[in-house]
């Protein structure tokens, strides 16, 4: 028990440290890999908990692949930091507003159970114990059953983002020559080469 | 009382990675002497052949080498950055041989997610290459991780429908089960004859799968046809144009045993694992980790072989082939694989 409790506050207090190195570092890359630093040491705690299956999950889709996004956005774009960073103070109230209100929201939902005990009941699916079910099945059961609606829905937003997205970026140029792979691969001696016996002294 | 157990369970975990470092390491300097020799004997060379008999210390030698060099760190490079990046090829590759069984239980850590992992730990190496490319400071380096990590991103995607293939029919994501699952369910049980465990193997049933990842892998690993990362002829020498001696040793070191870590997880997925092939006594009596080691090294041969034989690939059509070929491929083929064993009650759990 002590050891998970060693841990715990290991991998918390880096997960805090590096939180407030995103904000504070000067370099924005410098930000980036912090980021990622938090999102691992945030899996790690998961892992604590006994949700591995979440906790390599947020490797995977937001180490992985997001923050990678993240770091080429941000390596490629060449965007002036400093001149960004100069309202600082300003939106620090706001900033801290936003900070209370979602601590608020953590702590209540939290402690729903404190306030209205029957909340607890409305939970469709009981939570199987640890010890029969793994946690990738039991997500497995809940999510393609009770939730299968909503988790569909969730796809369904993401993959209107996404042809959005090739949709604002996709331009095809007339100018531009492209290949069409099917074309080359069709090709044969017959149709690419033209073979001519040529006359002495006369050419083609 | 209590304590103490828990102290010898660290002590008993850490006795074990430091054998599997040791056997690891050694497992890969010989497989990188196979590597050349093997792609000397296509050409007709005859590979390393002077330092030891048949040249057999090679790689020590060269570990020697590399270790013994300076160290150069560019002026204009970020020094912290510059250093962290191969430590984290390196060290990743390592951990991802944790879950890895090659024999029934040798797993150091037989968790319940262990293709989650190690497929988690596979992505994270993007991180080696971005950093490189990024703290080197330099054009090149810069370009080519950018290409490379666009690159290990793509086919990510396919390894990762790949795997769900395979965990569909296993019906778990743990390796050893995956591994278990495949000793006793599938074609051979299916034919009324159990002993002929070869059959079983999800090679047979997922054979698009398999190409897809073997092919994938070598995208993943940034192996020749698709050493785009570091194609000499364009790039230098991709992202780790600035590095020399132990830092490049670790990128070097940490792309081989990436290679041997597909080899593994292709070996567990699709070739039964440590089983024997035909489940006889002659084959049985043979143990776990032999087999295991046969059939890495025939995953390997593959690869080497690839090395070898194919030209290298441009980098666009390396693009078309991961997004347009086989990400439609996988995916229809993760729809059809969950279809057919739903339809036909071979669906494990049922």
């Amino acid at each position: 028990m002590t050891g998970a409790a060693v841990f715990f506050y290991l991998f918390s207090a880096v997960a805090i440290a590096s939180a407030f190195m995103v904000i504070a570092s000067r370099n924005p890359v410098h930000s980036v890999l912090f980021l990622i630093l938090t999102f691992v040491n945030a899996a790690a705690l998961f892992i604590l908990l006994g949700a591995e299956f979440l906790a390599f999950i947020l490797v995977v889709v937001y180490v992985g692949a997001v923050a990678v996004l993240f770091l080429f956005v941000v390596m490629m774009l060449d965007v002036d930091f400093t001149e960004l960073r100069q309202g600082f103070l300003q939106y620090l109230p706001v900033g801290a507003l936003i900070g209370v209100v979602f601590l608020a929201e953590l702590v209540l939902v939290i402690s729903t159970y404190l306030i209205d005990p029957q909340l607890t009941r409305t939970v469709t699916a009981p939570i199987p114990p640890a010890d029969q079910v793994t946690n990738t099945a039991a997500l497995g059961r809940v999510l393609y059953t009770d939730y299968l609606f909503y988790f569909q829905g969730a796809g369904m937003v993401l993959l209107v983002a996404m042809i959005g997205a090739i949709v604002l970026t996709l331009r095809h140029k007339p100018n531009v020559r492209r290949q069409d792979i099917s074309r080359q691969v069709a090709r044969t001696p017959a149709t690419a080469i033209e073979v001519r016996k040529v006359p002495f002294r006369h050419g083609i | 009382m209590d304590f103490w157990n828990g102290l010898l369970n660290v002590l008993l975990i850490a006795l074990q990675s430091v054998v599997l470092l040791v056997v690891l390491l050694l497992l890969t300097a010989y497989y990188l002497l196979a590597d050349r020799k093997i792609w000397a004997a296509v050409q007709l060379r005859r590979g390393p052949n002077v330092v030891g008999a048949f040249g057999l210390l090679q790689s020590f030698a060269d570990l020697l080498k590399f270790v013994l060099k300076e160290p150069i760190i560019p002026a204009g490079a970020n020094k912290t950055l510059f250093l962290l990046a191969p430590l984290i090829t390196g060290v990743l590759a390592l951990s991802a041989w944790a879950v890895i069984p090659s024999a029934n239980g040798w797993a150091v850590a037989d968790i319940n997610v262990s293709t989650l992992y190690i497929f988690a730990v596979s992505s994270l190496m993007v991180y080696g290459t971005i950093m490189a490319g990024w703290a080197s400071n330099s054009k090149y380096p810069f370009l080519a991780a950018l290409r490379s990590t666009a690159q290990m991103v793509s086919y990510e995607v396919s390894i990762g429908f790949v795997i769900i293939t395979v965990l569909l029919c296993a019906g778990t994501l743990n390796l050893t089960q995956v591994v278990h699952a495949q000793e006793t369910r599938g074609l051979a049980s299916l034919i009324g004859l159990p002993w002929l465990t070869f059959l079983n193997w999800y090679i047979w049933p997922l054979l698009p799968m398999f190409v897809v990842f073997v092919i994938s892998a070598l995208a993943e690993t940034n192996r020749p046809p698709f050493d785009l990362a570091e194609a000499e002829s364009e790039l230098v020498a991709g992202f780790m144009v600035e590095y020399s001696s132990t830092p490049y040793l670790l990128f070097m070191l940490g792309e081989y045993i990436a290679i041997l870590t597909m080899c593994a997880l292709g070996t567990i997925l699709f070739l039964g694992g440590w089983s024997a092939p035909i489940a006889v006594p002659p084959f049985t009596w043979i143990p776990g980790i032999v087999w295991f080691l046969l059939k890495l090294t025939l995953m390997f041969f593959i690869i080497a072989m690839a090395k070898a034989m194919v030209p290298r690939y441009r980098y666009d059509q390396l693009m078309r082939l991961g997004w347009k070929v086989f990400l439609p491929l996988s995916l229809a083929m993760v729809v059809l694989v969950a279809a057919f064993l739903q339809l036909t009650g071979f669906a494990p759990g049922h």
